[in-house]
């Protein structure tokens, strides 16, 4: 039973960093309607970074803020090469950033090397009255994710910037009428998701050494869980990720590790092919 | 309040708008008549500065807003939302004055706008454009797709802040019967271009108009 506990939380952590990359899908597609496939390129930006920056001597948290920076850097250099020639449709912006994610693995490589990197995350741990042993990064990574999806539930739903945000995806035409600009809040959106994305990197590396092409196993993970709040609903998205990160640490820890991303891939399946088929009926009913 | 010059605007390779001049004077309503694919939505683009023009001169004298063509709203935010976005450039955040116009959209106002009838959008997307404390107001197709009552009713609302507030309206229709109804003088753009301008007592008048808009002699045919 303890032993379950433990993966249960287990699970839960890393449930959370797929949320986090999920989020910051969520928030590049509800702005810009793109599937920015160099999510978790941020991710992985962020975790060498830190990695990197921790060796040369900066303290905890300095180190991880200027990363999570970086990552946020990174967002926006790879909003302006996608949508920031004005008319570009979201599925040339798509390629774009599938691009800027395989021409990213080199720039990684120049500057970190192609070995995997970590580093140690909150120390410590704490023990449950059951028997069961929580390390207390587990926990951090929980907290900081609970707080990242109320914080930005509220912005997107209380804020005007964030209503305008949303604005912007749900008709940039009309966004355009009264005057919004749309490449610039696009602009916005991509910044807030490499921020997000270099928040899961920082945060998940100490969990997993990440290496420059671990984007594609986060990206498979983050877009799972994407799709299950149909890329626009972040508590769904949350929902979906903390499914996903239980059911493959259950899965690793009871001795199938090697299926991780064959789970992540079967979920996203039935997923779209649910919501495709939902989606069919409400147009015929439309009609 | 409105005037264009020699206007030319271009999609692509294709010309849109070709040499367009028209003028609307602070506090008058005019009418811009037309066929489809004719260049009325491109004008009523290219004046809220959406696109810009390849040619020509477009000079506003004053704030201006754009009710679009097939109303735009955001359909997956409240009204109160939609409302509120409309004061974007003019800061404007209290919409007291919109429910006030428009008695019928204060139930509504928790409501996704998506899922109102297309009278209620209507008024929505009116309401949009008052939240930018606008001098003067473009109406692309106030009547497309609503029934004949409900038109009647909005027309009325464009009329009053007309003639109560002084806005100055240039109101892009296809109904040409409403569009007389309502204004003074008419443009009538086709091809992107103005093929007549007028009073509109002189363009009911006129054999070409009331062929291609009347739908044959005024008075007959259907009504409205």
């Amino acid at each position: 039973m303890s032993e379950f506990l433990t993966y249960l939380v287990n699970g839960l952590a890393v449930g959370c960093g797929i949320a986090l990359i999920a989020s910051g899908l969520v928030a590049i597609h509800r702005v810009t309607g793109v599937v920015n496939f160099a999510q978790g390129t941020f991710a992985v930006i962020a975790g060498l970074s830190a990695s990197w920056l921790l060796g040369a001597g900066l303290p905890h948290g300095a180190a991880e803020l200027a990363a999570v920076l970086i990552a946020a850097a990174a967002g926006l250099l790879t909003g302006l090469v996608a949508i920031g020639r004005r008319g570009t449709a979201p599925q040339s912006s798509l390629i774009i950033t599938l691009g800027v994610a395989v021409l990213a693995y080199a720039v990684e490589i120049v500057a970190w090397g192609d070995q995997p990197r970590s580093f140690p995350g909150l120390p410590g741990s704490v023990t449950l009255p059951g028997g069961a042993e929580i390390q207390r990064h587990h926990l951090l990574v929980v907290a900081a994710t609970a707080a990242t999806f109320v914080l930005l539930t509220l912005f997107f739903e209380r804020t005007y910037p964030g209503k305008a945000l949303s604005a912007c995806a749900s008709n940039p035409y009309a966004a355009r009428v009264i005057g919004i600009d749309v490449t610039r809040m696009g602009l916005l959106a991509f910044l807030l998701g490499g921020l997000l994305g270099g928040l899961a990197g920082v945060l998940v590396t100490p969990l997993r050494p990440i290496s420059f092409d671990t984007d594609v196993l986060l990206m498979v993970n983050g877009f799972a869980a994407a799709v299950f709040g149909a890329l626009r609903r972040p508590g769904l998205a949350l929902a979906g990720a903390l499914l996903l990160g239980v059911a493959e640490t259950l899965a690793a820890g009871y001795g199938y590790a090697a299926y991780q991303t064959e789970i992540a891939l079967g979920f996203m399946l039935v997923v779209m092919v649910v919501q495709a088929s939902r989606r069919a009926t409400i147009h015929e009913e439309a009609v | 309040m409105i005037e264009t010059r020699d206007l030319v605007v271009r999609h692509g390779s294709a010309t849109a708008l070709d040499q367009v001049s028209l003028s609307v004077r602070r506090g008058e309503m005019v009418a811009l008549l037309g066929p489809n694919g004719a260049g009325k939505s491109t004008l009523a683009d290219t004046l809220s500065g959406i696109l810009s023009p390849a040619a020509g001169t477009v000079r506003i004298g004053g704030r201006l807003a754009h009710v679009p063509e097939g109303r735009q709203l955001f359909p997956d935010l409240t009204v109160q939302d939609n409302l509120l976005l409309g004061g974007w450039r003019s800061g404007e955040r209290d919409t007291a004055f919109v429910y006030e116009l428009f008695p019928a959209l204060a139930q509504a106002r928790r409501r996704r706008a998506g899922v109102l009838s297309g009278g209620q959008q209507q008024m929505v997307a009116v309401g949009r454009a008052l939240m930018s404390r606008p001098d003067a107001l473009v109406v692309d197709e106030l009547s497309l797709g609503l029934a004949p009552n409900v038109t009647r009713d909005l027309a009325g609302h464009i009329v009053r802040l007309n003639a109560e507030r002084g806005l100055t309206v240039l109101l892009i229709e296809q109904n040409a019967r409403l569009a007389f109804g309502m204004c003074e003088r008419a443009y009538v753009l086709e091809a992107g271009r103005v093929v007549a301008q007028g009073p509109c007592a002189e363009l009911a008048g006129d054999p070409r108009v009331v062929r291609a808009y009347l739908g044959g002699a005024i008075g007959g045919g259907t009504r409205s």
